[in-house]
């Protein structure tokens, strides 16, 4: 019996072992949301809401946001009024069945970058650029895979063959990525004067992106510590009371 | 004015108005009041009782989930999401929902186990056995529906594996599958009528339930000793014995699926689902739940398609005739010296399929899988019925009382005389 179970792990710790093997490890970046405490680091939020708007919206849609959202991370109303208005949406029809076009309202979607999927695939190379409203939800190792994946561009080994308009890159599955490395130092510069270095750049959009995929994070947690305490003082109550009541069971 | 049947009578005259019209108040009296437990029952014997929560748990936040559900294939992906952002404390409702269906597993699987391991099965509750593996189908059938309504790459391309298994029927598979899928493919059809039935099979799994309840009743339940009732001493009312330990579960597990529901909403979740689905592009791995993995892994590992789709099938098939394969009277694995460890090995196995269905099937893990579903299957047709034969089981407590003194261990006296005076 005790060779069958040792066979067994031994099966097991080979089957972890050599799926570990054909990738190397996700480095795991430190980020202000970890744990069961960690909160959303707004500055930095809004300094990779920048980011994004500059640099990732220009291929990349988030069609799942609305402007309003924006109001989450510390801008005010105005501010988000001024930051729809920069974009422009088809609207109609009008009283006249005229389609028109308008500046966007905080009740709007983001502006996808195209008209449609094709034209996105058209414009990069043939790869459609992925909505990015729950990147990090939709990726395996979410937040650290995006940003070891913007760092990750290197010269490629001798031996890789890149196809047409591909790039190397150590994180991508396969290695081979139609997007260019979109950031470089200080190719975003930040109002409030911090260090607009790349990987700054990186840690801040990805700050921006796990926002936008989980707005609820900080809610959700927060109710979690409350309903967690009250399970575990309900529970200690009962089971005083069932001890008592079952002291007597003979 | 007398009537013809005499009633129970209650201090409350409602009570006494509905009693004298209909005896639902002293049957509730009868199955959840005075219902007499084996006092010796541990807490895997809250297993019933939480899935039960659960299920109700599942079915509430189901509706609500509904009200802001839109079953159309270019609209659900965003229902969805829109449930998760803008209703209120909408992503609370699917979270539970979404982790509530892997924990009711989980807890059904223990559930499950637990009988197999005391042999509550056995006679006299053979059929509420058969009634749980009714359930524990359906339960399936709902979770596999479920999981493509969210319409994400895993839930379009699990409904496309699952439902191509049908095409494996002589002549007439193709015409089944598409008339199951409403299409040729999975498509908006597909999508409407896999909503409508997940919505109702919850409510006959409900229906289901209640059968299970009501036949175990019957004959009560088993304990840990795997002995009968013999007295009244044996015994303890479910109220307020029963409920108060019960509710010490509950709290325990309010804390784990709690931990899971607010602080890793997602870990057993698919990230693929998080991408729309799109018919032109297949994911590089197709998995179906982790809670159904043990059987995809058995599906997968034999070559052919028909072979699979059989073996899956028995698989699950020959739970239902478990009581007839085990020739030992006697219930319980603790009085069961080598049952018990083919027993133990089975439940590790079965994690071991699970593990390995979630994996590509190649190389190391498909040799896993073969293995693993030798295992299985020689558990039930082989193990089980020759054991039951050469086994010598250990002695027998005296009554649930001695069980219950002594720990459900073996004890060689009548301890319980001397501990009573």
């Amino acid at each position: 019996m005790k060779v069958i179970f040792f066979l067994f792990f031994i099966f097991l710790s080979l089957g972890a072992f050599s799926s570990e093997n054909s990738h190397k490890v996700m480095p795991k970046h430190n980020w202000s949301f970890d744990g069961i405490t960690g909160i959303f680091d707004k500055a930095a939020i809004q300094r990779g809401y920048k980011v994004y708007r500059e640099v990732c919206s220009g291929c990349h849609s988030m069609r799942l946001l609305y402007f309003r959202d924006l109001i989450d991370i510390g801008f005010s109303e105005a501010q988000v009024k001024v930051i729809a208005s920069d974009y422009t949406v088809l609207d109609g029809p009008n009283n006249e069945g005229e389609m028109f076009e308008r500046s966007a309202r905080p009740a709007d979607r983001f502006v996808n970058p195209y008209i449609n999927d094709n034209e996105a695939r058209a414009n990069n190379n043939g790869a459609y650029p992925p909505d990015l409203s729950v990147i990090t939800k939709a990726r395996k190792n979410g937040v650290d895979y995006i940003y070891n994946l913007l760092l990750g561009y290197v010269e490629p080994p001798k031996d890789v063959n890149l196809g047409q308009g591909m790039y190397y890159n150590e994180w991508m599955p396969g290695n081979q990525i139609a997007m260019p490395s979109p950031l470089s130092d200080g190719v975003v510069d930040y109002d409030d004067g911090t260090d607009n270095n790349i990987e700054q750049l990186s840690e801040d959009v990805v700050y921006f992106l796990k926002w936008a995929a989980e707005p609820e994070m900080e809610v959700r947690k927060n109710l979690g510590i409350k309903v967690i305490l009250f399970f575990i003082i309900l529970g200690f109550v009962v089971y005083l009371g069932k001890n008592r009541l079952w002291r007597d069971v003979s | 004015m007398s009537g013809s049947k005499e009633s129970k009578q209650y201090k409350n005259s409602v009570l006494n108005w509905i009693e004298f019209r209909l005896p639902i108040i002293s049957y509730f009296e009868k199955e959840y009041g005075d219902y007499p437990m084996p006092k010796n029952c541990n807490y895997f014997w809250s297993f019933g009782a939480l899935s039960m929560i659960i299920l109700v748990t599942m079915i509430v936040s189901g509706i609500f989930l509904a009200m802001n559900y839109t079953p159309h294939t270019d609209m659900a992906f965003d229902s969805v999401e829109r449930i998760m952002r803008d209703v209120n404390y909408g992503w609370l409702l699917r979270y539970i929902h979404l982790n509530g269906a892997a924990f009711f597993f989980i807890i059904v699987y223990i559930h499950m186990l637990r009988g197999m391991y005391y042999g509550s099965y056995k006679y006299p509750r053979e059929l509420n056995w058969i009634l749980g593996c009714v359930i524990y189908v359906l339960m399936t059938a709902t979770a596999f529906l479920g999981y493509t309504l969210p319409w994400g790459q895993m839930s379009y391309w699990g409904a496309t594996v699952i439902t191509n298994l049908f095409s494996v029927v002589p002549i007439v598979g193709e015409g089944l599958k598409t008339w199951l899928l409403g299409d040729y493919t999975v498509s908006n059809a597909t999508l409407n009528r896999f909503f409508a039935l997940h919505y109702v099979l919850p409510f006959v799994i409900f229906g289901v339930v209640g059968l299970h309840v009501a036949a175990v009743h019957v004959h009560g339940s088993n304990n840990p000793a795997g002995i009968d009732i013999k007295s009244k001493g044996d015994t303890v009312k479910f109220f307020p014995y029963m409920l108060l330990k019960d509710t010490v579960a509950l709290c325990v597990f309010g804390v784990i699926i709690s931990a899971v529901i607010f602080f890793g909403p997602n870990i057993m979740a698919e990230v693929d689902n998080y991408i729309p689905a799109d018919p032109l592009v297949t994911p590089a791995h197709i998995v179906p739940n982790w809670y159904l993995a043990p059987f995809y892994a058995i599906l997968r590992a034999i070559p052919s398609k028909m072979g699979g789709v059989l073996a899956m099938g028995a698989a699950i098939g020959i739970l239902f005739v478990l009581p007839w394969l085990d020739t030992s009277k006697t219930r319980s694995c603790n009085y069961r010296p080598m049952y018990k460890w083919f027993m133990m090995l089975f439940f590790i196995n079965f994690f071991a399929l699970g593990y390995v269905g979630l994996k590509p099937a190649e190389g190391l893990y498909l040799l896993i899988a073969r293995v693993g579903l030798v295992y299985y299957f020689a558990f039930f047709l082989l193990i089980t019925p020759f054991v039951g034969w050469i086994e010598k089981p250990k002695k027998l407590p005296a009554s649930i009382s001695d069980a219950y003194l002594g720990g459900n261990k073996e004890f060689p006296l009548p301890l319980a005389e001397k501990e009573i005076n």
